[in-house]
């Protein structure tokens, strides 16, 4: 932290010690008593209170009036003009409206966009199910590739009277979900492989596997990203192609792969040294030792950093924009590039935003609630 | 050693020379097809053509630079945006995300509720869909003769930000160095004034000598030299603006959400170190009769800065390699330009190892003064 920066935490925390200091204060009784506690506790504070709140009541009465009360929500085929009278004052909620099959699914073939669809139904169920205490056990991979194999076939089709869709013409939100499981899917065994070949004692290994973490994790994920797109097809042999997005997912793996090693390694070495040696005076091989002892304790202590880099990935994966993949992010740039819809951006924006702070916001609550439930079983 | 596989130094030779064997074999083959493709291509290689003339046109140039300079000049340019935007960012993402962490645990309700939904909000959407909406935001300023003038001499328009600019003089170098001079003396006498306290115990006020060399010094020659200050103030000529320093929309727009996305980030990281100080330490600080300000200075921030600089370093690459997000609003950072150079040349590979290069080098650099740093504050082990 710079200099300046730790002055101005020393400043600000003065004003905050009171708090980590416990003087028991009377709190009083009842909501009035809550009140002068929370909100008026000093001059200092009940100045911040009114100003707080001030600023909120008119953000939230401005943001109403656009949103809600000048708004437009519906215009006719493909027509702006409602929208363009009140540019500025209220929001043109009419450009998603018109576009979300397109934001959604882009150009997929729209008599058949049931299909991703039920696809994204899939995903959200296969994360709801995964997520659940009950169901963690060996048979929810058989669940994992079952409803895999089952999404293949939607977006693909081509068996069982389902018209074949190619790759090309995927889009939207099947195409962040996919993108985002398949790369922790298969990033998450490799990052394994290689936090235990980084704590190897063989140094051959160990030095390849620093060299790789250190270097995906030293570069940005958008050059990774134009290795994948301009690159790849440069180091196959000739004839041998490999679609777009699937070039795009095997660097979000590769990608995926180094950052989960490093949280793998943090839960191995948080791990106690007696954990390991009980295994070797038991005489188990290497193997033996690390799937049956290490590994269960190791990923059970990281579980609450892994949630979090699952959330890191999903957002990260939106970056596929660059090299011109239609995940939902480039469906909704692409949406507004209509001239009839320029000016709309931001609603479309928003309701983007939204979308993704629904999956990222409940998969850290999620987080949130895995941490309390292995705190309260590791102090007992 | 026995060639056997019970004889585990054997074992560990055998999987050693399979992993680094096929980690060659892999390399080799993709080296192989790598060079017939680029021979079928006509793909010249080699750094050649980093002399030739580049030929792009460069938006926002801190040096001069011409389209009919070379591609070297262009990626020189290119780095200096991208530390220009990193650098600024990493001090501003530093302020507010403290700001906002301290909030966190503010005793007012209202404050610390708004500062958690800021983190939720921002932390939970991903960064390169804020970029996009940061830059819609901006675009859609009135032209730059209906720009906004929050505060005098600042116009902010939808041809980015202006702000009034001191007319640089060779005398300023004087002053400058005079504020070093000030700076470096009162490290040196904060350092007597410590040992001094060290041999007899008892403490000696530094912030008034402090004061003295670090404004006086400076203040002091620029009476001396009756150093010029003229300030150029923006005005608007024709459809646009000249003088002042313009900040273009795309560099203002990276900025803005390089800054708030990672200081949602760095809220987190300085609640968790203020958290991580045990009551104890605070009440046993009490106790000695401390006051607040020396029980943060000497007791809580140096423990919480032992939590907080690790993550707060990675937060930092992060933001730095974030930084490389600005190439789809067309902020001509490094990537930005390597990129076109890579299209128009055609030689992806150097064009992209340019790209790694450069952030390897800036990754690395962080990292070596971030683990300084920490070394510094680490706590001492036996």
């Amino acid at each position: 932290m710079s200099d300046a920066a730790a002055k101005l935490g020393m400043e600000t925390a003065i004003a905050g010690v009171p708090e980590a200091v416990p003087h028991a204060p009377p709190a009083g009784h009842g909501p009035w008593g809550w009140v002068r506690a929370n909100l008026f506790s000093s001059w200092l504070s009940a100045a911040l209170t009114l100003v707080l709140a001030f600023l909120i009541a008119r953000g939230l009465w401005s943001f109403v009036q656009w949103a809600l009360v000048n708004a437009v929500w519906w215009t006719p085929e493909n027509q702006s003009q409602a929208c363009r009278a009140l540019r500025g004052i209220g929001a043109c909620w009419a450009v998603v409206t018109e576009k979300y099959r397109f934001i959604l699914f882009a150009t997929y073939p729209f008599d058949q966009q049931w299909r991703p669809a039920l696809a994204i139904a899939i995903f959200v169920a296969l994360f709801f199910v995964s997520a659940l205490r009950r169901f963690r056990r060996k048979e929810l991979f058989l669940v994992w590739v079952a409803a895999l194999t089952l999404i293949a076939v939607l977006m693909w089709g081509g068996v069982l009277g389902l018209p074949y869709v190619p790759q090309e013409r995927w889009g939207g939100l099947p195409v962040t979900l996919i993108l985002a499981t398949f790369g922790l899917a298969l990033g998450f065994p490799l990052g394994i492989l290689v936090a235990l070949g980084r704590r190897s004692n063989l140094p051959a290994i160990k030095a390849v596997c620093v060299l790789y973490v250190e270097l995906i994790r030293g570069v940005p994920l958008v050059s990774l990203l134009f290795m994948a797109s301009v690159m790849f097809p440069l180091f196959l042999p000739e004839g041998m192609n490999v679609d777009k997005l699937l070039r795009a997912q095997i660097a979000i793996i590769l990608f995926a792969g180094a950052y989960l090693a490093e949280v793998v390694r943090g839960g191995l070495q948080a791990l106690p040294k007696g954990q390991y040696e009980g295994a070797d005076s038991l005489g188990l091989s290497y193997w033996q030792k690390t799937g049956l002892i290490i590994l269960p304790q190791a990923l059970r202590l990281v579980i609450p950093p892994l949630v979090n880099t699952f959330i890191g990935f999903f957002k990260d994966t939106s970056l596929v924009l660059i090299i011109g993949i239609f995940d939902l992010l480039t469906a909704a740039k692409t949406a507004i590039v209509e001239p009839a819809w320029q000016a709309f951006g931001l609603e479309v924006f928003v309701v983007v935003a939204a979308i993704y702070f629904l999956f990222c916001f409940a998969t850290s609550r999620y987080s949130q609630r895995l941490e309390a439930e292995l705190n309260r079983t590791t102090r007992h | 050693m026995r060639l056997s596989w019970s004889d585990r130094r054997f074992r560990g030779l055998v999987w050693q020379v399979l992993v680094v064997g096929s980690v060659a074999a892999l390399a080799f083959w993709l080296w192989r097809n790598t060079v017939t493709n680029l021979d079928a291509r006509h793909i010249a290689t080699g750094f050649a053509f980093l002399k030739r003339e580049a030929g792009m046109p460069i938006a926002d140039a801190l040096i001069s630079y011409r389209p009919s300079d070379t591609y070297l000049r262009a990626l020189v340019i290119g780095v200096l945006n991208t530390l220009r935007v990193a650098i600024v960012g990493i001090v501003l993402a530093t302020l507010l995300g403290t700001a906002i962490g301290v909030a966190r645990l503010s005793k007012n309700w209202l404050l610390a509720k708004v500062a958690t939904v800021y983190v939720e909000v921002l932390r939970d959407i991903p960064l390169l869909l804020q970029l996009l909406f940061w830059y819609v935001v901006l675009q859609g300023l009135p032209a730059p003769r209906q720009a906004l003038q929050p505060v005098t001499g600042v116009f902010v328009s939808n041809r980015g930000l202006l702000l009034p600019t001191i007319e640089w003089d060779a005398l300023h170098g004087w002053v400058v160095l005079a504020g070093i001079v000030g700076i470096a003396g009162t490290l040196l006498y904060r350092r007597a004034a410590r040992a001094r306290q060290m041999a007899d115990g008892k403490p000696r006020r530094v912030w008034p000598v402090a004061l003295l060399l670090i404004l006086g010094v400076p203040l002091a020659v620029n009476a001396a030299l009756a150093v010029p200050w003229a300030v150029r103030w923006p005005e608007l000529r024709g459809f646009n603006f000249a003088g002042g320093t313009a900040l273009s929309p795309e560099y203002v727009a990276l900025l803005l959400a390089l800054t708030t996305y990672t200081a949602a980030f760095i809220a987190e990281i300085v609640r968790a170190g203020i958290l991580s100080v045990s009551r104890g330490q605070w009440e046993a600080a009490q106790a000695l009769g401390l006051r607040p300000g020396v029980i943060l200075a000497r007791i809580a921030m140096p423990q919480a800065l032992r939590v907080i600089i690790p993550p707060l370093t990675s937060q930092y690459l992060n933001l730095t390699k974030n930084s490389s997000l600005a190439v789809a609003i067309g902020y001509q950072d490094i990537v930005s330009i390597a990129n076109t150079m890579l299209n128009q040349t055609g030689q992806a590979i150097e064009g992209i190892a340019m790209i790694m290069l450069v952030f390897l080098t800036i990754s690395l650099s962080i990292s070596l003064l971030m683990n300084w740093y920490n070394a510094r504050t680490a706590l001492v082990g036996r």
